[in-house]
C-alpha cells in the first residue's frame, strides 16, 4: 500500500472550517434526502443495509422458530394474521415459500450489497485514491434512492395475492419459470420482480459510477497498481455488476411479459424453453455471489495488513487473484443448474471450471495467512472478525469444492448441505467480514468509538452462533433434508432443534450486543482520532480526521514511490 | 492519471467519457441477454445439444446409404397438463437399420367439443444422439388443429444417421427414445384466422355443435408424403 505525502496532513486542516461553513448551508432534508457527498450516500446506504438486515434477519427467525420441531406449528397462526382470515394449509405453505422468498432477496440485494458497495465503498473508495468525490455525485444519490424504491417494491408484494392461495411472492430469490409465470399469477410476483428492476438499475449506475471514480480520479501517483486492495475488489465487483445485472434484467424482462404481455420465452407451448430463464438467471447469479463477496475479501485484506502492521502479502497476486475469480465466475454458471438434464461433457467442463476459481481464492486465504505470519499481531475487534472470516469462508470454500463435483451434486441438490455451503460463505463470510469492517471504520464514519469490549464479545457470541446455526446443516442434507419445505420428518429433529434453539438464539443476543454497541458509541462513545489503528493503518483515509471533512482533498495528496506496495 | 493537471471541465468530460463507456457495455449485456432467446434455439438446433433431433432433406436422406446394422427406437408421447388429447403412438418400439427410412405414425384424439390447436415439443434420449437422429418429416415442424372430437394419424419419417457409429460416445447406444409433448397453443401464438372467436365457443359445447365436421383420418399422411 502506498503511503501519502506529509502535504496531505495539512492540507485539510483549513478545510474543515470551510466545512463547517459549508455543513450549516443544508437543512436535514437537504443533507440526507438530496445528498450528492458520497460519505453522506455511504451512511445511509449503511443505515438501509442494517434496517433491511434487521427485516431480513427476523424473517429467518421465523422460519428457524417453524422448523424447530417437525410439523407446521406457526405458519397458519402467522398465515391467518397477515391474510385476515382462517388459513387454509395452502395458505400457511405459501407464506413459507414469501418467507423463503423474501429471506433471500433482502439479504442478498438490499442487504449485503447495500452494505458493502453502496456503504463502504462509497465511503472509502474516493478516499482510498485521494479523490473528493464520486464521479457523478448526482447519479450516486440516484442509485441510493432507486435501491431504496426496489426495496419498497419487494415489501408492497407482500400485501397484494401472489397466487390463490395468499398474499406475497412465493417464488424463491431465484424466480424460476415456470413457478413464477403460470404458477404465480398474482401482482405480489410483478412487484417482486420490479423491486429487481429498481435495485438492479441502481447497481449497475452505482457501477458505472464506480468505474470512473476509479479510472479518473485517482490522485497524483496513485497507480492502479498502488491502489488499496479494497479499492481493487470494489473495482472488480463492479465490472461483474455492469456484466451480470442487464443478464437478470434482461431475463425477468422476459418473465415479466411472458406473465403479462402473452408471450412465451420461458413456456414450452408457444416454443419457448423453461431451462434457458435458469441459464440467464445463473449466468447473473454467480458473478452475483462473487459480487457479494468481492467487496468482502478487499475489506479482509486492509484489516489483516493494518493489524499485522505489514503491508499485504502478494499484492499483486491478491489484486490479480480477484480478477481471475471474476473472469473465471462467469463460465461456472451451470454447475447451478447439474440436474436439468446436462449432458456427462457439459457436467464435466463446469465442474472442472468450478474447481478451478478455488485456485485463485486459495491464493487470497493463504496470502492472508502469509500476511500474518511473522506480523506484529494485535487482536482488536476487526481483526478478530478478520480471523473468523478466513475460517469461516474456508469451510464454506471447501463445501463448495464438494459441491462442484456434478456426480456429488445429483445426490446434495437442494439439500441443507447447500443451505449450510452458501451460508457459510455468504451469512458467515459475508456477513462476517461486513462486520469487521464496520468495527474497523466505524470509528471513522461517526468520529466515536465503538466498545471493543462488546465488539469482540460480539464477535465469539456471533461466531458461536452462526456455526450451530449451519454447521448440523451439512449433516442434514448428507441425510436428505430437502430445503424450502417448512416440515420434516422426525428423524431430522436433533439437528433442527439445534440450530433454532440454540444457534439462532445465540446468534440473535449477539446481534443485540451489536446495536447496543452502536447505541453506546453514539451516545457516549469517545472521540476517535484521526488514525486509531496507528502503525499499519496506511491508506488514505487515516490521514483525516475522524469523521472525516465533509469534503475531503480539495488539495490532492500526492502518493509518493516508496518502493513498495 | 495526474488529475491535478486537468480543469474541472476536462476532469468532467473524462468522466463523462468513461460512464458512457461503462453504460455502453452495460446496454450491450442487456442486449446479450435478449440476443440469448434466439442464440440458444440457434445453438440447440446446430449442435443438437441435449437431444435437439436434426432436420433433414429428402435429397440429403437419399444420399445416405442405410447399413452397418439395427437400433430401435422407442417412441413416447405426452400431452401437456390439462390439454384435452389423447395422443399416443402406434407401436411403442420400431427397430431400424442405420440410415435407413422409417415413418412412425402417432394417433392423436381431441377428446372436447372444442377446436383445440397444439404443438409438439420433442428430443431425444440419450442427450448426445440428437445430432444423428434426422428428421425428414414431422408432424411436429408445424402446429396442428383438431376439431372436435377428431381423430388423426401423424407421422414422423426419420433417419438415424450411420455417422453415429464412428462416434466413440454414442455408437454403443442400442435404443434411442423419442419423446413428444403435445402443449396448447397460446391464443397470443395463434395465427389469425384459428382464433375462435370466443376462447371457447358456447356452441362447441352444444349438442349440435361443429363436431360434425368429418374426422380425416389420412390427411396429414398424405401431406406428410
Amino acid at each position: 500500500m502506498a503511503t501519502t505525502a506529509p502535504a496531505a496532513f495539512t492540507a485539510h486542516g483549513d478545510e474543515h472550517h470551510a466545512d463547517h461553513a459549508h455543513d450549516n448551508q443544508l437543512s436535514f432534508f437537504q443533507r440526507w434526502f438530496m445528498s450528492t457527498n458520497h460519505k453522506d450516500i455511504g451512511t445511509l446506504y449503511l443505515i438501509f443495509a442494517i434496517c433491511a438486515g434487521i427485516i431480513g434477519g427476523a424473517v429467518s427467525g421465523l422460519m428457524r422458530a417453524e422448523l424447530a420441531e417437525p410439523g407446521i406449528q406457526y405458519l397458519g397462526t402467522w398465515a391467518s394474521w397477515w391474510d385476515g382470515k382462517p388459513a387454509e394449509m395452502n395458505t400457511a405453505l405459501h407464506l413459507w415459500n414469501v418467507l423463503i422468498t423474501a429471506h433471500g432477496l433482502i439479504m442478498v440485494f438490499f442487504m449485503v450489497m447495500p452494505a458493502m458497495i453502496g456503504g463502504f465503498g462509497n465511503w472509502f473508495v474516493p478516499i482510498m485514491i485521494g479523490a473528493p468525490d464520486m464521479a457523478f455525485p448526482r447519479m450516486n444519490n440516484i442509485s441510493f434512492w432507486l435501491t431504496v424504491a426496489g426495496f419498497t417494491s419487494l415489501m408492497l408484494s407482500a400485501f397484494v395475492p401472489g397466487d390463490a392461495t395468499g398474499l406475497g411472492a412465493g417464488t424463491g430469490w431465484t424466480v424460476y419459470a415456470p413457478l413464477s409465470t403460470s404458477g404465480s399469477q398474482g401482482p405480489a410476483t410483478d412487484f417482486a420482480i420490479f423491486s429487481l428492476h429498481l435495485a438492479g438499475a441502481a447497481s449497475i449506475m452505482g457501477a458505472i459510477n464506480f468505474i470512473t471514480t476509479i479510472f479518473n480520479m485517482r490522485a497524483p501517483g496513485m497507480t492502479l497498481h498502488k491502489m488499496p486492495l479494497f479499492v481493487w475488489s470494489i473495482l472488480v465487483t463492479a465490472f461483474l455488476l455492469l456484466l451480470a445485472l442487464p443478464v437478470l434484467a434482461a431475463a425477468i424482462t422476459m418473465l415479466i411479459t411472458d406473465r403479462n404481455f402473452g408471450t412465451t420465452f420461458f413456456d414450452a407451448a408457444g416454443g419457448g424453453d423453461p431451462i434457458l430463464y435458469q441459464h440467464l438467471f445463473w449466468f447473473f447469479g454467480h458473478p452475483e455471489v462473487y459480487i457479494m463477496i468481492l467487496p468482502g475479501f478487499g475489506m479482509i485484506s486492509q484489516i489483516i495488513s493494518t493489524f499485522s502492521r505489514k503491508p499485504v502479502f502478494g499484492y499483486l497476486g491478491m489484486a490479480y487473484a480477484m480478477v481471475a475469480i471474476g473472469v473465471v465466475g462467469f463460465v461456472v454458471w451451470a454447475h447451478h443448474m447439474y440436474t436439468t438434464g446436462l449432458s456427462v461433457n457439459t457436467k464435466m467442463y463446469f465442474t472442472a471450471a468450478t474447481m478451478v476459481i478455488a485456485v485463485p481464492t486459495g491464493i487470497k486465504i493463504f496470502s492472508w495467512i502469509a500476511t500474518m505470519w511473522g506480523g506484529s499481531l494485535r487482536f482488536a475487534s476487526p481483526m478478530l472478525w478478520a480471523i473468523g472470516f478466513i475460517f469461516l469462508f474456508t469451510v464454506g470454500g471447501v463445501t463448495g469444492v464438494v459441491l462442484a463435483n456434478g456426480g456429488i451434486d445429483d445426490n446434495l441438490q437442494d439439500t441443507y448441505y447447500v443451505v449450510g455451503h452458501f451460508h457459510y460463505v455468504l451469512s458467515l463470510g459475508a456477513v462476517t467480514s461486513l462486520f469487521a469492517g464496520f468495527y474497523y471504520w466505524f470509528p471513522k464514519m461517526s468520529g466515536r468509538w465503538h466498545s471493543e469490549f462488546l465488539a469482540k464479545a460480539h464477535f465469539y457470541i456471533f461466531f458461536i452462533g452462526v456455526n450451530v446455526i449451519f454447521f448440523p446443516m451439512h449433516f442434514l442434507g448428507i441425510q436428505g433434508m430437502p430445503r424450502r419445505y417448512p416440515d420434516y420428518t422426525p428423524a431430522y429433529e436433533h439437528w433442527n432443534k439445534i440450530a433454532s434453539e440454540y444457534g439462532y438464539t445465540i446468534m440473535a443476543f449477539s446481534m443485540l450486543i451489536f446495536f447496543v454497541n452502536i447505541g453506546y458509541a453514539l451516545v457516549a462513545g469517545r472521540k476517535a482520532e484521526g488514525n486509531y489503528w496507528g502503525e499499519g493503518a496506511t491508506t488514505l483515509e487515516w490521514t483525516l480526521s475522524s469523521p472525516p471533512p465533509f469534503h475531503q482533498f480539495e488539495t490532492l495528496p500526492v502518493i509518493e514511490d516508496d518502493g513498495h506496495h | 492519471m495526474n488529475t491535478a493537471a486537468l480543469t474541472p471541465k476536462q476532469v468532467a468530460n473524462r468522466n463523462r467519457r468513461v460512464g458512457l463507456m461503462a453504460g455502453a457495455m452495460a446496454v450491450a449485456m442487456l442486449g446479450m441477454g435478449f440476443a440469448a432467446v434466439p442464440f440458444y434455439r440457434w445453438f440447440c438446433a446446430a449442435t443438437g445439444f441435449n437431444g435437439t433431433t436434426m432436420r433433414a432433406t429428402l435429397a440429403e436422406a437419399a444420399k445416405i446409404k442405410a447399413g452397418g446394422g439395427t437400433i430401435s427406437i422407442r417412441f413416447d408421447a405426452n400431452v401437456d397438463r390439462g390439454m384435452g388429447w389423447e395422443f399416443k403412438p402406434e407401436n411403442n418400439v420400431d427397430t431400424v437399420e442405420y440410415g435407413a427410412r422409417d415413418m412412425a405414425f402417432f394417433s392423436a384424439k381431441n377428446l372436447t367439443n372444442a377446436a383445440i390447436t397444439g404443438t409438439a415439443s420433442f428430443n431425444v434420449e440419450p442427450g448426445n444422439v440428437g445430432k444423428y437422429f434426422k428428421k425428414i418429416q414431422c408432424f411436429c415442424f408445424t402446429q396442428q388443429t383438431l376439431a372436435p372430437h377428431e381423430a388423426v394419424r401423424m407421422p414422423v419419417i426419420f433417419y438415424v444417421d450411420p455417422a453415429i457409429l464412428k462416434d466413440p460416445d454414442a455408437r454403443d447406444i442400442e435404443e434411442i427414445t423419442l419423446s413428444y409433448t403435445f402443449h396448447v397453443v397460446p391464443q397470443s401464438q395463434l395465427p389469425a384466422s384459428r382464433i375462435p372467436a370466443s376462447p371457447i365457443p358456447a356452441s362447441a359445447i352444444s349438442a349440435n355443435s361443429p363436431a360434425q365436421i368429418p374426422a380425416k383420418p389420412l390427411d396429414r399422411v398424405a401431406a406428410a408424403r
